[in-house]
């Protein structure tokens, strides 16, 4: 074992003897010492004292001998930066080389050397291997400069090595294209802004045809970068995709997953009704099947990014769902990743060959997989109505197994076919009873506890049963420990007479003996509901429950779009945003799938589009319950949530408020944002988007946009008719909203048209987004004769009731006199919530601006603004300017704003310089809650 | 965009040999890769991903050893993991072995070809038959020929080296084809496909243009021509040497081959397939936790036919002991390292029926699948080769047809 030979020699201390050797005269020994040291080297010792003597044998004709040196060279050159100038000068000597071979090590090694005093001499090489006649030097040195940006990015700028490896695209050598792909991807990825894969289509030419002729890398290299395009029309992607389709036929598991990003990608822009469309879908799911007869860890990698591309388009697997039944010699990984796909197609079609597959995984022997089986058959209950049926009888004969694991399991899922089917499978309960001694897990017995308060008037002994579990109370898990102070609450409600005593032990438990806050803060809130008013108490605990989501474990749209746009990466395997794995990409735009060319034919198209009308489809279970609650009708709530959603579920429910109203928020302001500028804009040029009925009232606003130069102050439309005496028996009120030294003020003329005077004025408002309310009475103190009219203004305060509204801005004001009560609603300008204090500091709102999530992000485009005196204008209305900065000819300014209930929202300003009278500005809100005032 | 470094690790986790190729992940993080994977096995979670921190072990296992990529990007996963198994396959065609020892021994040729595999991450010369041309193991041999870059190398025909010569021009052609099948219960099959690929062995001259015909299905149907029997292909995966675009517009398989062996194409073709020997099993439970399995296998083709070299195998749980067999025919033993009992069948002949009856101490009997090994007739076929080469030679194609042990498993009741 020469390796092992090697090896003893130098530990026995022999160094010297090495230095020696290396400094032999002859060639033979020469090479066996260096030898030796690469081989010390291998096993971790540290030989770099032979430094000096080492690169001494670098100059040789021995191509051996040169590429262990260079080895060596890569390894201690960092830990000896002086003396690797030493060798600066074989290598330039080297970059000269007759034999192509010795240049290209030559080129390839220095590369590697990360040592800044080096990496100045090698430009010249570099410069000349870039242009070196054989294509193997070229495509070395393409590499070569993605290594030099590494380690000094600014150099490689200067020397313009940017443009030459952006010539190389055009090689005429496919290698030499795709490694100068690869490289420009590379350093594009880190300096995200820097334009530097400027992809017009004909480079995309070049690219595609590179794509038929370079090694299977290669073609690699290049898919992945024709995924960053976006194509000009559904034409132009159609013919990418012609060109790309043939990829899915190669041998390599990794060029047929990127091929599939770049299809999936493009898909989006064809028409659906396209005959194209349907031949790429067809395609597509013959290679994704063949794929899973690839190695166990590419097979891992395609059902991850195959469970992405069937919640993106569940068309294309929708027949293959056998494929995915899972094999006893599969590895663990792949076998749950398999019957996560079989869930998701599972459909009315195919469920009974499903569920017969999952009854035989529940038999196995791997306990992870025969619970995740289990769990299976409950989510296909949910997802497939007919089949509930039958997944409740095949998981009471699972029970019946009596194996502990499976049962626990099977009441998990149980208790949610209860909640999604309510009243239908009841019966099974006496069955559930009988294993409740043998459940130790806590998600188990919490379930059974669920069951048994949820069907208290059902089960002749709840109470005893619930009994058994307070002994031990102490030690269970909180989980159990809310569950059964619910559950005995609920029984309570339903059985007072006998549970009594239960129910103050357990309020006793949970509130005195406990130093758990949340199960505290439940206990008294039961307790004091309890005591003061128990028909509300049976109101809030017993209230209907929203059904379950069906799909809880979709991913969410925006993520999963990004993830598409990662097909065969970390992120797709991960089903994770890079942003969330990988340091420094924080500030990486994310990807997004393009937009479709059709219209608007689905709900699909709308989502992609940056900006979304449609709530998210999926929303967490919990946040429903608030969104629910906010989103009821005139007519006042008496049912609240359930208490177990109450502390989370109101922030969620707040933030929801604002997702939801975002779009109309953002409308909004960026209406003010022109006006603040100064500038008026003919409703015409204006995104069709804003002339949406929910922005209704903004024509208004711009009508008086020409009314430029507002004085230092917020803005405050003209006023205008609210109530037409027509209908509200001879009064009219006309009015608008102002924010006058820090207070909200509501400026009214009320006119009376009719032929009596009217007295007894009296103002309400109905609940609104930002809980405004009237601070004081309506000041109408004379009565109102006929023909008078009279100017109010009414201070408003922000500590009403809150629900959010559609548009956000709404407001519903009953008005009363005399004669009748009166109903009308208005629009109110956004900007009249913006506070005084909404300056940010710079460092939190760089560091607020980054941890935005992308979904909460929105774009627009304001057409003929100017920024002179904008930033001065706009401080006018509390929308401040935090900092100005020249990007690319861009000026950017960044904004922040601070509504009333104290949700921020940060905005970017992009202006083109260059024609000042049509300056296209994009404004990017971002909203985030810092933190929420009591009044929500 | 790839891998940061690659490691050679023997089962302990130390390192063999390793190479950094971008210096943004500190090398000593490959310490906590062996404890990680431990800490997964024990929870019987393992995952081929392991993350740690900002790090990312990307890794798989070849006999003793396992090769693993590092990174601390959003790597292309399934690049890495093509480029891990491409390695095992260069060192495996230059070393015969791929082991600890021979990583060991060679570890100059190592360093050599991993240098030359892939640079900055990038994955590029990975042919090891071109690679052969300008690395070889002999380093003295380098001395008197200076090597030069093999223009293969960069060349669109990056497979084949021009200037090959042989007297005798020949090409082999070996369809083989295996059939996997998922039996239930039940006795439905429940899955079946055949995956077949076909062989070449290239003996030719120069650069010849070879031009393959098969009863492709679609072809035929493009064509409008019906001769007998075709066969729809589900999905062709070619060599990197067949002209795919070509492939797609008119169905034409059209490459300049590789020297020597190289597989052209893989193919999976969907048919129902009845199973060829019939298998039913019987579990009996006695006490003191004695068990004994039954396994009765049926021939259910031609009786002139007769399958070779069939094994049947059947999975028990790991806690089996004592082992008993009767067999009718053939030979069964108990294998534990594998935790299954091999009944092999020397012949088999159609139409007959054969038991085997295993006793075991199993303190928990819970699952059974059976897997089968045995052959298989194909219905795909070649329909021409054409050989086509600028110097006019005449060259003779070879057709073997072969059936491989296919993956057919059967569930059967515990």
């Amino acid at each position: 074992n020469e390796w092992m030979f090697l090896f003893s020699l130098v530990c026995s201390g022999e160094i010297f003897e090495l230095k020696a050797e290396l400094n032999s005269d002859k060639k033979e020994k020469k090479k066996e010492a260096v030898k030796k040291v690469i081989a010390s080297m291998t096993v971790g010792k540290d030989v770099s004292a032979l430094f000096p003597d080492v690169v001494n044998c670098m100059q040789t004709d021995n191509l051996e001998l040169k590429k262990l040196v260079y080895l060596y060279l890569m390894n201690y050159a960092k830990s000896q930066p002086d003396m690797a100038i030493m060798a600066v000068n074989t290598f330039v000597k080297d970059c000269e080389d007759p034999n192509p071979l010795i240049r290209a090590l030559a080129v390839r090694t220095m590369g590697c050397i990360r040592v800044d005093k080096i990496t100045e001499y090698l430009c010249e090489p570099l410069r000349k291997c870039l242009k070196d006649e054989d294509p193997y030097v070229r495509k070395t040195a393409a590499v070569c400069v993605a290594k030099l940006h590494d380690i000094n990015a600014q150099l490689v700028e200067d020397q313009g090595f940017l443009d030459t490896l952006k010539d190389l695209i055009s090689d005429s050598n496919p290698m030499v294209v795709a490694n100068a792909v690869a490289a420009l991807s590379e350093i594009a990825e880190s300096h995200p802004n820097s334009n530097l894969l400027d992809l017009n289509p004909q480079t995309i030419n070049k690219l595609l045809t590179a794509l038929n002729e370079c090694t299977e890398w290669g073609q690699i290299f290049i898919l992945d970068c024709l995924a960053n395009y976006t194509p000009r029309d559904d034409r132009e992607s159609q013919s990418i995709c012609e060109r790309v389709t043939p990829r899915l036929s190669h041998a390599n598991s990794a060029v047929v997953l990127s091929a599939v990003k770049v299809l999936m990608k493009f898909m989006e822009m064809l028409p659906k009704d396209l005959d194209y469309y349907g031949t790429l879908l067809k395609k597509l799911a013959p290679p994704l099947v063949t794929l899973l007869s690839a190695e166990p860890e590419l097979q891992y990698v395609a059902l991850r990014n195959i469970n992405l591309i069937v919640q993106r388009r569940p068309e294309i697997m929708k027949h293959e769902m056998k494929v995915f039944f899972v094999k006893y010699n599969d590895p663990i990984y792949v076998k749950l990743e398999k019957l996560d796909i079989m869930i998701r197609l599972a459909s009315q079609a195919n469920i009974a060959q499903v569920l017969a597959e999952l009854k035989e995984y529940a038999t196995e022997v791997d306990v992870d997989f025969v619970r995740k089986a289990v769990r299976a058959i409950g989510r296909c209950a949910i997802k497939v109505e007919q089949s509930a049926e039958r997944c409740v009888s095949t998981l009471l004969d699972l029970i019946q197994t009596k194996v502990n694991y499976v049962v626990q399991e099977a009441i998990v899922v149980i208790k949610d076919i209860f909640r999604k089917y309510p009243n239908k499978y009841e019966s099974v309960i006496a069955t559930l009873c009988e294993n409740l001694d043998s459940l130790d897990e806590p998600e188990a017995r919490a379930a059974m506890i669920w069951i048994v308060g949820e069907y208290a008037e059902r089960i002749d002994n709840a109470d005893e049963l619930l009994e058994s579990f307070l002994e031990g109370f102490h030690d269970e898990s909180t989980q159990v420990q809310l569950q059964l102070l619910t559950a005995i609450v609920k029984l309570f409600l339903k059985k007072p007479t006998e549970t009594q005593e239960l129910v103050q032990q357990v309020l006793s438990l949970a509130t005195q003996d406990s130093d758990n806050p949340d199960l505290r803060d439940r206990g008294y809130i039961y307790w004091r509901l309890l005591s003061t008013d128990p028909v509300a108490a049976k109101e809030v605990v017993l209230a209907e429950k929203p059904l379950i989501s069906e799909e809880t474990d979709l991913i969410e749209p925006t993520l999963l779009e990004e993830l598409i746009c990662h097909i065969g990466t970390l992120a797709s395997v991960y089903h994770k945003p890079p942003s969330a794995f990988v340091e420094g990409s924080r500030g990486v735009q994310h990807k997004r799938l393009p937009c479709s060319a059709g219209s608007v034919d689905s709900p699909e198209t709308s989502s992609t589009a940056g900006v979304s009308d449609a709530p998210p489809a999926v929303i967490p279970s919990q946040g429903d319950l608030l969104g629910d609650l906010l989103n009821l009708d005139l007519t006042p709530t008496t049912t609240g949530p359930p208490p177990p959603a109450v502390s989370t579920g109101m922030q969620l429910g707040a933030m929801d408020l604002l997702g939801g109203g975002l779009d109309s928020l953002c409308d909004t302001l960026v209406c003010d944002l022109q006006i603040g500028a100064g500038f008026g804009a003919a409703p015409a040029a204006m995104p069709a988007s804003f002339g949406a009925p929910g922005s209704g009232g903004l024509d208004d606003l711009f009508d008086l946009g020409s009314g430029v130069g507002m004085p230092m102050g917020a803005y405050s439309p003209p006023k205008s008719v609210w109530l037409q005496a027509m209908k509200a028996k001879g009064l009219e009120i006309s009015g608008t909203f102002a924010r006058r030294a820090g207070v909200i003020q509501m400026e009214m003329t009320l006119t009376n048209k009719a032929m009596s005077v009217m007295t007894d004025f009296a103002i309400q408002f109905n609940r609104n987004s930002f809980g405004l309310s009237p601070a004081g009475p309506l000041q109408v103190l004379t009565p109102l004769s006929p023909n008078q009219s009279i100017e109010v203004a009414l201070p408003l305060n922000t500590s009403g009731p809150v629900m959010k509204m559609d548009p956000l801005n709404n407001l519903q004001v009953a008005v009363k006199n005399n004669i009748d009560v009166f109903y009308f609603s208005c629009q109110y300008p956004i900007s009249m919530l913006f506070v005084e204090d909404g300056k940010m500091e710079r460092q939190i709102f760089l560091a607020t601006w980054k941890d935005i999530p992308n979904e909460n992000e929105s774009q627009f485009q304001i057409k003929d603004c100017h920024l002179n005196a904008v930033s001065n204008k706009l401080q006018g209305s509390n929308i401040f300017t935090i900092a100005k900065r020249t990007v690319d000819g861009q000026d950017m300014l960044y904004l922040s704003v601070k509504l009333t209930n104290g949700i921020w929202v940060l905005a970017e300003l992009r202006i083109q310089a260059g024609n000042p009278n049509y300056t296209p500005c994009i404004c990017c809100y971002s909203a985030v809650i810092k933190n929420i005032t009591p009044s929500f | 965009m790839s891998a940061s470094a690659i490691f050679v690790l023997d089962l302990k986790g130390k390192v063999l040999i390793c190479r950094n190729y971008k210096g943004d992940v500190d090398m000593a993080e490959i310490d906590h890769f062996i404890p990680l994977l431990m800490q997964q096995e024990e929870e019987g979670m393992i995952c081929p991903v392991i993350t740690r921190g900002t790090v990312h072990f990307m890794w798989i296992k070849h006999s003793n050893l396992y090769l693993v990529a590092t990174t601390n990007k959003n790597s292309n996963a399934s690049l890495v993991y093509s480029f891990l198994y491409k390695l095992v396959e260069v060192f495996t065609e230059y070393f015969k072995e791929l082991e600890e020892e021979s990583i060991q021994d060679n570890f100059v040729v190592v360093y050599e070809l991993l240098d030359e595999l892939m640079d900055f991450g990038f994955p590029q010369t990975t042919d090891s038959k071109i690679l052969q041309e300008y690395i070889t193991q002999e380093g003295t041999k380098l001395e008197v020929t200076k090597t030069k870059v093999p223009t293969t190398v960069t060349n669109a025909v990056s497979w084949r080296s021009e200037g090959i010569k042989y007297k005798k021009n020949e090409v082999f052609i070996d369809v083989i084809e295996s059939i996997n099948v998922l039996v239930n219960a039940n006795g439905s099959v429940m899955s079946s496909d055949i995956v077949g690929s076909i062989k070449l062995k290239t003996m030719l001259s120069g650069m010849p243009e070879l031009r393959l015909g098969l009863n492709d299905r679609v072809l035929f149907s493009l064509t409008g021509r019906d001769k007998g029997k075709t066969v729809m292909m589900e999905d062709v995966k070619f060599h990197q040497c067949v002209r795919l675009s070509r492939f797609d517009s008119d169905r034409t398989i059209s490459f300049i081959p590789p020297d020597g062996e190289s597989e052209l194409m893989s193919y999976r073709i969907n048919t129902h397939v009845k199973p060829l020997i019939w298998i039913e099993s019987v579990i009996e439970k006695f006490s003191h936790s004695r068990v004994e399995i039954m396994v009765k296998a049926k021939g259910q083709f031609k009786k002139q036919s007769v399958a070779n070299n069939v094994e049947i195998r059947v999975p028990v749980p790991s806690d089996a002991d004592s082992p008993k067999f009767k067999t009718s025919t053939g030979s069964a033993k108990y294998v534990p390292e594998k935790d299954l009992v091999l009944w092999t069948i020397k012949s088999f002949p159609g139409g007959k029926e054969f038991l085997m009856r295993a006793h075991f101490g199993l303190p928990s009997v819970e699952k059974d699948e059976l897997e089968v090994f045995f052959l298989m007739s194909i219905d795909f076929f070649v329909r021409y080769m054409k050989i086509i080469e600028k110097s006019g030679y005449q060259a003779l194609p070879w057709v073997r047809y072969i059936t491989q042990s296919g993956d057919y498993q059967l569930r059967t009741n515990a």
